[in-house]
């Protein structure tokens, strides 16, 4: 498939977004059973939420640059019983707006007690509002892979691996944000984000590299036998019905030139997993926060190649009535 | 149920591309608007179509046989670019079972062409909405045609009948009756899309003569050339008039 910019940053944008608030909820979460120590609620839970909220929202900006007719987005809601696109079409400004809403209950300092579950165990009108945005992080997670993974002749794709990488990859790129956001603020948890961003990496490279063990083992079951109906072992095209490309031609090949596609495979692996494994050891061990940030900044770099090598190398059966590009 | 399809036969085609053209020439006048063109008469013309004929080699020479093919949309009975659609704007028809697209309702978003395993959609780089063949349905209803001409744009303009439209779904109807007993066949069946449209092979015409079809038993010649008389038992044609 021809990758599109627009989509890489959709993608990997709000999957920063989601790990961020998961991080930042989990963080909340672990204070309440005292496991963590309490951060500030409007500095640390509100500002942090408002942070993941701009990622949510750049991603949002960016999804809008694939579409032909932007103005009739709206539209795209209306087929969420069949499409999974739909339902992330929903699921992500229902994310966006709950983000807010936990942001601005931190910020604003009113957070009603609801309930206590058990005399140390207090539950907030934030706590509740958290429990349900974790819930839509999970369901945005799976909406956005499943757009990819629910189309069974894109082989690369049609894996479960597609969601476990797309959650797990939004997860660690969020924790090493909210490493950098803890560093930042001078917070007393930056260990607990640090160590659980590289644990989630660490997580991340042996789903990413068992899909990718997977898609080199792909036996393909469409050839070009299947696509015209003639029982042969050779067939060569001759021509393909249009003189200088076509739609056909340009949106399901990526176009690049072999040597790059297999570079960016070993780009990405160092890129999103090698290095900011290394950079947020080296931040842990020094305070640093130039590094911290540092290693986000080259994991998501990474992302945006690994989100390129995603699409490019699905292999779409299509391609079987274009022989020669 | 209707479903309305075609009917391509690889028998007869000869790959002159006159369906494609009157195909881009019916639909870019029609009400739904033009198939825009880019560099028509440039270096690298491209350009929106809904059929295309693509040629293939089969074999090595000199057994080769050249295929054309025509590719339109199949219009599935299990499209999977329908239930992708965020919008609805792709749907497939409940009285007839022709996949379209509305075109007021598609963001052009390119989903359904992702979803589409033969590559049948295009998007319009002018209007920027997915579009595909409609067999011709401004056509096929259109009462103010005469009957005859009330068939996709294609069909009436192969020259040598290689196009066929009816509904696969009627065991009488003349592309059911050619599905059944010239061996027509769905592309990419693996996936289970159920494509409406169906292929007829190529196929060659063989007689088989047995060796005492070409010896004429009762020649007469045996007679007249005073060669010995049969046996009176060996078989000739006539073997109700034995000597």
């Amino acid at each position: 498939m021809h990758p599109a910019f627009s989509v890489i940053f959709l993608t990997t944008l709000i999957g920063v977004g989601q790990g961020l608030f998961l991080a930042l909820y989990t963080g909340q979460l672990y204070s309440v059973i005292k496991v963590l120590p309490a951060q500030d609620a409007s500095s640390f839970y509100g500002y942090g939420s408002l942070l993941a909220l701009v990622f949510l929202a750049a991603g949002l900006v960016a999804s809008f640059f694939h579409l032909g007719h932007p103005e009739r987005a709206w539209r795209s809601a209306a087929k969420w019983k069949t499409s999974w696109l739909s339902r992330e079409v929903i699921v992500l400004p229902a994310f966006m707006v709950t983000t807010f809403i936990y942001a601005m209950i931190h910020i604003s300092g009113w957070n009603p007690v609801l309930f206590a579950l058990s005399d140390d165990f207090i539950v907030d009108l934030s706590l509740l509002v958290g429990a349900l945005n974790t819930a839509l992080a999970f369901a945005l997670f799976i909406c956005t892979a499943m757009i990819y993974a629910c189309i069974k002749f894109l082989q690369e794709w049609a894996t479960p691996l597609t969601v476990v990488n797309y959650t797990l990859l939004g997860m660690a790129s969020g924790f090493a944000l909210s490493t950098a956001f803890a560093a930042y603020v001078e917070s007393d948890i930056i260990h607990f984000y640090g160590g659980w961003a590289i644990i989630l990496t660490v997580f991340a490279f042996i789903t990413r590299s068992a899909a990718l063990i997977r898609n080199t083992k792909i036996k393909y079951k469409s050839n070009l036998s299947t696509a015209i109906g003639i029982r042969h072992t050779k067939i060569t095209q001759k021509a393909q019905g249009s003189m200088g490309g076509s739609f056909n031609t340009r949106e399901y090949f990526h176009g690049a030139k072999p040597l790059f596609f297999k570079s960016i495979k070993w780009v990405f692996l160092v890129l999103v997993f090698a290095v900011p494994v290394v950079l947020l050891s080296g931040a842990l061990a020094s305070n640093m926060f130039v590094l911290f940030a540092l290693a986000f900044i080259v994991q998501y770099v990474g992302l945006i190649a690994e989100r390129w090598f995603f699409f490019a190398q699905a292999n779409h059966p299509q391609n079987l009535y274009y022989q020669t590009i | 149920m209707t479903q309305l399809a075609l009917v391509i036969d690889l028998n007869v085609c000869v790959g002159c591309h006159a369906c494609v053209t009157s195909c881009k020439e019916w639909n870019t006048s029609g009400t739904a608007g033009f198939m825009s063109d880019y560099n028509p008469y440039e270096k690298d013309p491209t350009g929106t179509f809904f059929n295309r004929v693509q040629t293939f080699e089969v074999g090595e020479y000199p057994n080769t046989q050249t295929v054309h093919f025509p590719k339109s949309c199949l219009h599935c009975e299990e499209p999977p670019c329908v239930p992708v659609c965020p919008t609805g704007a792709s749907y497939k028809r409940e009285e007839d079972g022709i996949v379209l697209v509305d075109y007021d309702k598609c963001i052009g978003c390119k989903y359904c062409s992702w979803a589409c395993p033969y590559g049948a959609r295009e998007l319009d780089e002018s209007q920027k909405v997915m579009k595909k063949c409609t067999l011709c349905v401004d056509r096929i209803y259109d009462e103010a045609l005469p009957e005859e001409e009330r068939k996709p744009a294609c069909v009436l303009a192969c020259p040598t009948s290689a196009r066929l439209f009816g509904d696969v779904n009627d065991p009488d109807s003349n592309v059911s009756e050619q599905i059944r007993d010239n061996g027509g066949y769905q592309l990419m069946p693996e996936w289970g899309t159920k494509p409406a449209n169906h292929y007829l092979p190529r196929r060659k015409t063989n007689i088989t003569i047995h060796h005492d079809e070409l010896k004429r038993v009762d020649n007469p010649l045996n007679k007249e050339r005073k060669l010995p008389m049969p046996d009176e038992n060996d078989q000739t044609l006539d073997d109700i008039s034995s000597w």
